[in-house]
Formats: structure tokens, sequence, C-alpha cells
């Protein structure tokens, strides 16, 4: 078996691929929270609260309608989508104008509700949800046995992620968005209706979550503590990345879940904390983080 | 110079208690049994309002009353979080007349509160936690542990393994207290029967992708790898283990799962999992009408910690009407003295250091075409004698 210094190279390709897939779900996840964090200055905490929601309409989707996972894929960020919009329209508007804590308190609030009625609602052990008949099975490569539906989890997400950011960067929609968001007065005068884009985008941003949620239900327990669990590993991904930079937040995530992957390989006792880590060194040397521009 | 204060104030009080004893047989004329637990978090399902539901029937059953008395019951919300357990069994024992506190889910939370019970003087009746603690390093007279522990779990799932020829173990363990003790007790199992660890990783509580310690176990070369976690990490890690094949190179050992864990699996993946527990809904009649008569108050099948609390407050409740006294100390020694018996408690006696020993259970996960409802998730494969699951007392811990 190849080593080099003692390290097994066959095993460590297979912790660097699953650390890429990994990468891939977290640049997902960052995606979302960085159009709405980085974009909009929204603090969004129930981020991880509408993730969990995504699982979980899948399931329900499966359980009372029979609509089945590809359904699902389109139909619950969707669904997501519009709880999405009605949240900015009715609860964060109103407090739009206030400092950034209103925001961060009221999604934080409505995360710990969401949170709640499903553990009351569905008990906090979880509910089952199957891999997709078609996703079932692997491929052995060399070095590792790589489970269909982890490939599918890095192409679903990285096509999710480059259309969005070529949907932000590249077009004119994408123009009025970072302008909108930039100088909001300069672009009314120009006739842009400023509030709509918000909502749109907020409600965009969430519905990317509500994606993630989907793709995550047939592998990570689907419980009310999974969004939690996740949501500020995500936020410190989007600072590492620079607010506001959606590029950054992608190759950020990626990034990052090679690193947490080495870290599970080397020291696991590490491997939550590492990325706080990171997130440190990276605000002492370039407090805009590694892709922002600098205020 | 408070301490000593203290310390007198209580010697005094209990002299005074004790002195009293005679006309009043129930201190403050009532039984109350407070119920702590995790209400709404993780642990939620294995205890939390099923266990208060519980209790409820148990004090129902037993009519209520208690040489005359009303029987009380209080519950609260622990959170997982032992300063928020403490203070809730301080404020019930010292302001509230609470005389004996049940429930009791994280291990971290139990060590917090039956240290405040100890020095209180009030028993703590565990029904959930998972640590051997509570009998062992931190015994007390004031404990009675009933359900499980980790030693149980490590000779009913681990030890027949070993045995059959599955020498090489790899443990993915949840990285905290619980999760050690539980690797520990098991390490000590496999090589007291000729086995091994060739491996072990300690995955953080709470992580959400398993793939890294999957892949290393695979690596390693062990006949089984482990599961010591809980709740969702098992749910996640096991997961994971299929996906990735693990599942069908070697064997996966789930070393704590509780039925609504099991429940939250793909029978695919889980089915043909052997796995210890101290109770099963479905295990004969008995235990069949208590359920019918459980799910009438809360509508799910009990968790094994929820029967053992019906099991444990009706023991202690016979205890304070034959002994005539809610004394601490006068009804534990009644609890140990005699033998409980009951649906749950099975070839049961309570042993001096407070370990409930009662027969356990080898379990199966079974198949998706064996099973008749979405409940219908074990089957029984052997009775495991009590006295061969539960670790032997320790000479330290023999409360008379």
């Amino acid at each position: 078996m190849a080593t080099f210094l003692g390290i097994n190279l066959f095993g460590l390709s297979g912790q660097l691929l699953v650390g890429l897939i990994n990468g891939s779900f977290y640049a997902l996840l960052s995606l979302g929270l960085a159009i709405i964090f980085g974009l909009l200055r929204i603090i969004n905490f129930a981020q991880g609260a509408i993730y969990m929601l995504g699982a979980f309409f899948a399931w329900m989707a499966l359980q009372y309608f029979g609509i089945n996972y590809w359904a699902a894929l389109i139909l619950v960020p969707l669904a997501v989508g519009i709880i999405g919009v009605l949240m900015e329209r009715f609860l964060l508007r109103p407090i739009a104008n206030e400092d950034h804590l209103y925001s961060l308190l009221l999604t934080f609030g409505l995360a710990l509700i969401l949170q709640g009625i499903f553990t009351q609602t569905y008990g906090s052990s979880g509910l089952s949800y199957a891999i997709p008949e078609s996703l079932k099975g692997g491929t052995r490569l060399p070095f590792m046995y790589l489970p269909n539906y982890r490939a599918w989890i890095i192409v679903a997400s990285l096509t999710v992620c480059i259309s969005t950011w070529w949907a932000i960067e590249k077009t004119k929609l994408g123009a009025y968005l970072r302008a909108g968001t930039e100088n909001p007065q300069m672009m009314q005068a120009f006739g842009i209706n400023v509030p709509l884009i918000v909502t749109i985008t907020f409600g965009f941003g969430v519905a990317l979550a509500g994606f993630a949620g989907v793709i995550a239900a047939p592998v990570y327990a689907v419980s009310p503590e999974m969004g939690s669990n996740i949501l500020i590993v995500v936020f410190a991904i989007v600072v590492i990345g620079g607010m506001g930079s959606i590029g950054g937040a992608i190759i950020t995530g990626l990034g990052m879940g090679v690193v947490e992957g080495l870290t599970k390989y080397f020291y696991p006792e590490a491997s939550t904390t590492i990325i706080f880590l990171v997130m440190v060194v990276v605000l002492l040397v370039k407090p805009a983080g590694l892709f922002g521009k600098e205020a | 110079m408070n301490a000593m204060t203290k310390t007198l104030m209580s010697v005094a009080m209990s002299a005074a208690l004790v002195s009293t004893g005679a006309q009043a047989a129930l201190s403050d004329d009532k039984v109350k049994i407070g119920v702590l637990a995790d209400m709404g978090g993780v642990y939620a399902d294995i205890c939390g309002k099923g266990c208060v539901a519980a209790v409820e029937m148990a004090v129902e059953d037993f009519g209520g009353t208690v040489l005359g008395k009303k029987i009380e019951i209080v519950s609260a919300d622990d959170q997982n979080k032992p300063d928020v357990g403490s203070a809730k069994a301080r404020e019930w024992v010292e302001s509230q007349q609470v005389d004996v506190v049940t429930g009791l889910v994280s291990s971290a939370v139990t060590g917090a509160v039956t240290k405040v019970l100890t020095d209180a003087k009030k028993l703590a009746l565990i029904s959930t936690s998972a640590s051997n603690a509570f009998t062992t390093k931190s015994c007390s007279p004031y404990n009675a542990h009933w359900t499980y522990n980790v030693a149980a779990l490590a000779n009913g799932t681990v030890k027949p393994m070993v045995q059959a020829g599955k020498k090489k173990w790899f443990f993915i363990t949840a990285d905290y207290a619980f999760g050690h003790a539980l690797e520990k007790v098991a390490t000590g199992v496999i090589k007291s029967n000729g086995g091994e660890v060739v491996g072990n990783v300690r995955a953080p509580l709470g992580t959400t992708d398993f793939s890294s310690y999957v892949l290393q176990a695979q690596s390693s070369g062990a006949d089984v790898v482990a599961l010591a976690n809980a709740g969702s990490d098992f749910v996640n890690s096991l997961k994971t283990a299929a996906e990735f094949g693990l599942t069908e190179m070697v064997d996966v050992a789930g070393l704590l799962v509780f039925t609504a864990n099991a429940k939250a699996l793909d029978p695919a993946i889980a089915s043909g999992m052997k796995l210890t527990t101290g109770f099963y809904w479905d295990m004969d009649d008995q235990t069949r009408a208590w359920t019918k008569r459980f799910r009438q108050r809360h509508d799910k099948i009990p968790a094994m910690g929820q029967a053992g609390a019906y099991s444990m407050t009706m023991h202690y409740l016979n205890a304070v009407k034959a002994t005539g006294t809610d004394d601490s100390e006068t009804v534990m020694k009644y609890m140990k003295e005699h033998k409980p018996n009951d649906f749950f408690a099975r070839n049961a006696t309570l042993r001096n250091d407070g370990r409930m020993v009662h027969d356990m259970y080898l379990v199966r996960i079974k198949n998706a075409s064996e099973r008749k409802g979405e409940d219908d998730i074990f089957a029984i494969e052997k009775t495991i004698p009590g006295d061969q699951a539960f670790a032997p007392m320790l000479s330290q811990c023999d409360f008379k």
C-alpha cells in the first residue's frame, strides 16, 4: 500500500474525496446564507431551521402525498421559498431599518419556534427517509467505495452553486441586485423596485436552504435539531469567505469541507472546532474575509 | 463557618425529623414526586413527557393516595443542562417538599442532581441515564438506578459477539462522558473475552457527517464496528455506514439504541442489527397490556426508561405504604429488601449499591417484511439474566 511519511495515501485520497463531498454540501448551504447575510445584510438565524424544514417537507411530501424525491427536489424549495417571501414581507420588512440585532433576534426566535413545533409533533428522534432507488449502490474506486448518492451531492450542489453565482455576478438581474443592496436610493431613482428585489432574493436564499434540506434527508438524520447543529458552521464559512462574496462562499465551503475532512482523519476530536480556528485566524489577518472587499 | 452552621442545622433538623417521625408518618403530610427530564431537546423522546405520563399512571394505579394522604407529582425540564437540573432539584427538595426525584436522563445532569439529593437525604430514582457511575464511583445510599447502564449494554451486546469469534473491534465513540464510559466498559468486555480493539475515533457530539470515520473504520481491518453513541449521532453514523457499504463488509453494533431511533432508520439499513434493551413493549401479554394503557395517555410506544419510571415509582409507593413513612432511609431499606416485580421488573432485585438488577434482552431489529406495523421494530432473541448483564457490586458501595 502506498505510504508517504507513514501516512496511508489511499486512505488520505478517500478522506480528501469525502471532504470535497462535504465541502460541496457546505457550499450549497452557505450559498443561501451568503446571499441573505452577505448581500441583504440580514442575519438570518432561521436558515438552519429552514434547512430542517426542507428535510421534513420532503418526508411529509412522500409520506402524505406520495411525492417522490425528484419531485420534492423542485417542489420543496418552492414551498420553502414562499415561506421565505412571507417571512421577509411580514416579519423582516417592518424592522428593516432597525439595528441588525433585531433581525437576528427575530429569526432566532423563529428558529426556536419551528424547532419546538417539530419536536412536539414528530418527536426528537427523527424520521426515516430512504435513498431514492435510482441513486442506491455505488462505485468501487481504487481507494474507496463511492456511494452514488454522494456523487450526486457533488453534482447537484455544484450545479446549483455555479448557476447561482453566474446569475448574480454575470446577468443583468444580478447586477440590479448587487446595485440595489449597495445603494438602494440610487436604484430606486432609476425606477427599480428595490423592495421587491430584496423580497425575491430573500425567498431565493431561503429556498436554497430548503433544497439543501431535501438533499440531506436521505443521508442524515431528519430531526428537529439537524439545522441548529450545522448553522453556526455555515455562518463561519460565510465569514471566512468574506461578506457579500458569492464565489467566496462557494470556494470556502469546498475548502472547509476538505480541511474538516483532514482533521477528522488526523485529530477527530478537533473536527468541530477547526473551522472556527480558521475563522479566528482569517479575521485576524484579513478582517473582510478571504474574498471580501476591504471596506 | 457557614458550612459548619449548615451541618449543625441539618443535624438538628434530621434529629427533629426522627423524633417527630413517630407522630407524623409523612413529612409535611403528603408524598411528592418530582419528574426531571429533557422535555423538548434531543432526549425528549426517550423519557420527557412520556416519563411524566408513566409516573402519573403509576400514581393513579396505586390509587392516588398513600397512607390516606395525597400523592403529588411535579415535573420540570432540565434542558440537558446539569446546572439547570441541579438548581431545580435543590428548589424542589428545599422549598417544595419533594420527597423523591425520578426521570433523570442525561448522565451529566443525573450526576449533578444525585449530589444535591444525597446532600438533602432525598432519593434519586434514575430511569434513563446510561452511565454506571451512580452505582460505582459516585455511588450513594440515596440512588436507585433502574432500567439499564453501560455495563449491561456491553455485556449484552458485545460479549456474545466476541465469543462467537468476532475478535477485532473498532469504536466510533461520542466524544463526551457517556461515550467514553461506554467505550471503556465495552473494551473491558472485549479484552476479557480474548478480543482486541484495533482502533477508535472520538466524534464530537452532534456530528452530522460520519463518512470520514466510516472510511477509517473500513480500513482498520476490524470484524466489528461498534457505535458507542446515541440518538441522532447513532442514526447518522449508521446511515453513513450503510451508504458506504460498511454494513455489508463487517458487523456494525449499535451499543445504545432506543426504539424511537430504530424507528427513524430505513429497515433496509438497520435490520438484523442486534442490541441490548431493558424493555420492549411487544414482549408478552403483560408488556402489551401495560403499553395499551400507556398509549391512552401518551400516544407513542413506551421507551425503556418510561416503563422503568413506572416500575420504580410503583416500587417506591409500595415501600412508603408498607413502612408507613416517607423517610428516605427507611423506604430505601424496604425497597432493597423486597424484590420489585411487575411487567417491567423480571427476576429483579434492588442491590445494596442501588443497582436494580433485572432481566435484559438481546433483540434484533426486524426487516421490512417481518414488521406488522410501524411500531413492530424488535424481535427478542434472548433473555439475559440480570446477574450476567450487570457488573458485580463494588464493596465500597454496599449500603445496607
